[in-house]
């Protein structure tokens, strides 16, 4: 164990934490903001008391991302100092300016709507939620645009021995950026859908609050089923961009070791990366992977032997998780388009009702896979062909590093699960009686 | 000059945060001292409720624009300082969570958990960054290389926790003021009244930093050269004077903002005294990290300030509408809505 592999597993644990409680902010702030609006310009009370009910879960969640969150930003300087040192001049002003332009937004809106039910007008209380809606999407896409930076280094130039900014335009406005920022909403709105549609299913298939839940679920419905169709359409585009700027990711997910034209894409292979090839091969779909990656039958996809061994990525950790993300997505348009059609007869549905109730961890695990072969995709580079992650960790000691880790796993498992109760005993209990809702 | 105008910013923006978050966390740490039931408990929760989050991105920017204009004093300062520095994100954690899930669940186990939880959190990262910004004041063992030779314990130097006192009774006399102006009844005279308590032992403490700040730091000598900027030391005193003035008239706001002032100005009065440094050596004035040789390049100073001088009037001014918005005292019968 040296410092290096442990701030790695460090950052791996905070990151993947801290993203099971964002694409909820990002998407559920959305779906109240809609249902407050619904509720302004209809007046009908229902959909105050959605917002109210969504809300207290919103904010259950909120508070678990906000804390999480920081404790990402301090650990580029403590933990990987060379990186931040040698390509701060963009990396850090991205995130200066999320933290200026969204995070204050965010942050200050969200009290005000939560401590504002009764001081401000329902107008303007809703456009408080739409400028928490909209200041957290805004803070994820300047965190991707910093991603993207990562994963396709462009305006920059090396001087005075690091990455110096040239052109910031290019860095914030690179097809890279674009396609993960539109990716990665869509998903986190995906997952937010998928979370309001289960726990209404969970409530109406009990009984529970029944004409409540089907509304909820009318609302969450057409949201999700929008991105999840948008998803796969826009996951594709993602082929041909990798081709040019990740070729070892791009052969890596396909588990493609040597370099050919009219490429074939299996359904299944078994990498065998000590070998360089694949062990099983099922399901042989000629020219797919040329299609899908050159937009050509006989396009040329470079393959993994092309490249030295010590700059390819975990081949299983980039194939595996791609496979996994792609069916999940496939599915979640099925299960979208299903609910659609049954929208208005779901309390004679419950076997769709059962399925969506225990769809809710899909989601996450969709874009836990989709973040795993992003960053392991990416290895062995911190900034891809520009600089490796090895070259990046901080000269601290193991002793605290190891330290931090253990703190992390505790306190980020009881605060995990404390959300988790949380989050279930509102969902199960439901609204709030109509009388209530008055106040 | 961009340089230095990004030097003074980053100073302000820890100065700010040190101002707004500091009462928070100083109210937080006095909790179990001026509460005396859950009512008590849930009034100073409520008192900032819709604060506390706000001021905490100040931290953020704060760390964000330390990356962004600073990013090899951020790489040093932040590895330097590992454990340090963890140790107060974990704490700011913990103080976090219960504004959220204290009142999720009626039992009182539970609350108990969660108002230790919001104590600890509170006070640890009052006192740690004391420590740091007297051991930044001090200067840290860093090599030539920008590599810390020192350990945790390091810190623990006398300076070092002479600052942490200091930040400890400079936010929780912040916190009793802010606490005094929310409240109505007894929570309100304890709270004035812890507020005229700790502000002699601040007083104390603020002249003996002064005082060994000359032994300890190099921070004297920018004044020295530039007789003018004791105006900042000198405001610090002013606003220490406000404080105890205001307080006895019953005149809170008016308080708050003398202890404002104090803290900004104490902040400042470090910030300015390393100029051009952000973070002395210890070994050797040579390894230490400054404007000159941690500064992003001017490209990016450039579209920064753009940024700043566009974005962080319009933050103040929403914020400080947050404030006017909720400048209500919290009763009991405001705590029934909630």
């Amino acid at each position: 164990m040296d410092a290096l592999l442990l701030s790695r597993l460090q950052f791996a644990v905070a990151t993947y934490f801290h993203f099971l409680f964002v694409p909820i902010t990002l998407g559920l702030s959305l779906i109240i903001a809609i249902m407050e609006t619904i509720y302004v310009r209809s007046g009908d009370e229902d959909y105050k008391r959605m917002a109210k009910f969504w809300g207290k879960i919103f904010l259950i969640n909120f508070a678990v991302g906000i804390v999480t969150g920081i404790t990402l930003e301090f650990q580029f300087g403590t933990n990987w100092s060379r990186y931040s040192s040698y390509v701060g001049d963009i990396f850090g002003s991205l995130l200066a300016i999320e933290a200026t332009t969204s995070f204050f937004l965010e942050s200050t809106f969200i009290a005000v709507w939560a401590f504002g039910w009764n001081r401000l007008s329902p107008k303007m209380h809703c456009v408080s939620i739409w400028l928490v809606a909209i200041a957290s999407s805004l803070s994820a896409i300047w965190i991707l645009i910093a991603n993207s930076w990562m994963q396709h280094p462009v305006g920059y130039a090396i001087r005075n021995g690091r990455a110096e900014l040239t052109d910031f335009i290019a860095v914030v406005t690179q097809k890279f950026a674009v396609l993960t920022i539109l990716h990665v909403l869509s998903a986190a709105y995906i997952l937010a859908g998928f979370f309001v549609l289960g726990i209404c299913a969970y409530n109406i298939l009990r009984k529970q609050h029944t004409e409540f839940f089907i509304k909820s679920f009318r609302v969450a419905i057409v949201f999700t089923l929008i991105f999840a169709c948008f998803e796969i359409f826009e996951g594709h585009l993602h082929g041909e961009l990798l081709k040019h700027t990740q070729p070892t990711k791009l052969a890596a997910m396909e588990s493609h070791w040597e370099t050919t034209s009219s490429a074939p894409m299996y359904l299944l292979s078994i990498p065998d990366p000590k070998n360089e090839r694949n062990s099983v091969e099922i399901g042989k779909v000629p020219y797919l992977l040329s299609l899908l990656a050159t937009h050509s039958l006989t396009g040329e996809v470079q393959g993994l032997r092309d490249f030295p061994k010590d700059e390819r990525p975990n081949v299983w950790l980039a194939y595996f998780p791609f496979r996994i993300m792609v069916s999940l997505a496939g599915l979640f348009v099925l299960l979208t388009v299903v609910g659609w059609f049954k929208r208005n007869k779901l309390e004679s549905s419950p076997r769709y009702l059962k399925i969506m109730q225990f769809a809710i961890p899909l989601p996450f695990i969709a874009t836990t896979m989709g973040w795993t072969l992003t960053e392991t995709g990416r290895q062995p580079w911190i900034v891809y062909g520009l600089m490796k992650t090895s070259e990046s960790v901080s000269p601290i000691a193991v002793s605290q590093v190891a330290t931090t880790l253990v703190g992390f796993i505790v306190l980020y498992s009881l605060l995990g699960l404390t959300a988790f109760y949380l989050i279930a005993k509102v969902a199960r209990k439901g609204p709030e009686p109509i009388a209530d809702s008055s106040k | 000059m961009l340089e230095t105008t990004w030097f003074i910013l980053w100073g302000v923006l820890w100065a700010v945060y040190f101002m707004l978050d500091g009462f928070d966390l100083g109210l937080g740490a006095l909790m179990p001292i001026l509460a005396k039931n859950n009512t008590d408990r849930k009034i100073i929760y409520s008192s900032v409720g819709p604060f506390w989050d706000g001021n905490e991105v100040w931290l953020i920017t704060a760390g964000g624009v330390t990356f962004a204009a600073f990013p090899t004093t951020y790489a040093v300062l932040f590895s330097s300082l590992y454990s340090a520095l963890m140790l107060i994100l974990f704490a700011l954690i913990i103080r976090a969570i219960p504004f959220e899930f204290r009142e999720q669940i009626d039992n009182p186990t539970w609350r108990k958990l969660w108002d230790t939880c919001l104590v600890i959190g509170s006070f640890l990262p009052a006192l740690l960054f004391g420590v740091a910004f007297a051991n930044i004041f001090k200067g840290i063992p860093i090599d030539a290389n920008g590599i810390y030779q020192g350990t945790l314990f390091t810190l623990l130097n006398p300076y070092g926790l002479l600052g942490g006192v200091l930040f400890v009774l400079l936010f929780t006399v912040h916190g009793a003021i802010w606490l005094s102006i929310k409240t109505e009844g007894e929570l309100h005279d304890r709270a004035s009244s812890m507020a005229k308590k700790l502000w002699p032992v601040l007083l104390v403490v603020a002249v003996v930093f002064l005082v060994a700040t000359g032994f300890s730091t190099k921070l004297y000598n920018n004044y020295l050269r530039m007789p003018l900027l004791f105006v900042i030391p000198l405001l610090a005193v002013v606003g220490l004077l406000m404080t105890r003035l205001f307080v006895g008239k019953a005149a809170f706001w008016k308080a708050w903002f003398g202890s404002s002032l104090t803290i900004v100005s104490a902040t400042l009065f470090g910030v300015v005294g390393l100029y051009p440094a952000l973070l002395p050596s210890s070994l050797n004035p040579a390894y230490s990290m400054t404007i000159y040789n941690s500064a992003s390049s001017p490209l990016t100073l450039k579209i920064m300030l753009g940024v700043a001088l566009v974005f962080v009037p319009l933050v103040i001014g929403y914020q400080t509408w947050v404030y006017v918005f909720f400048r209500h005292k919290v009763t009991e019968e405001e705590l029934a809505y909630h």
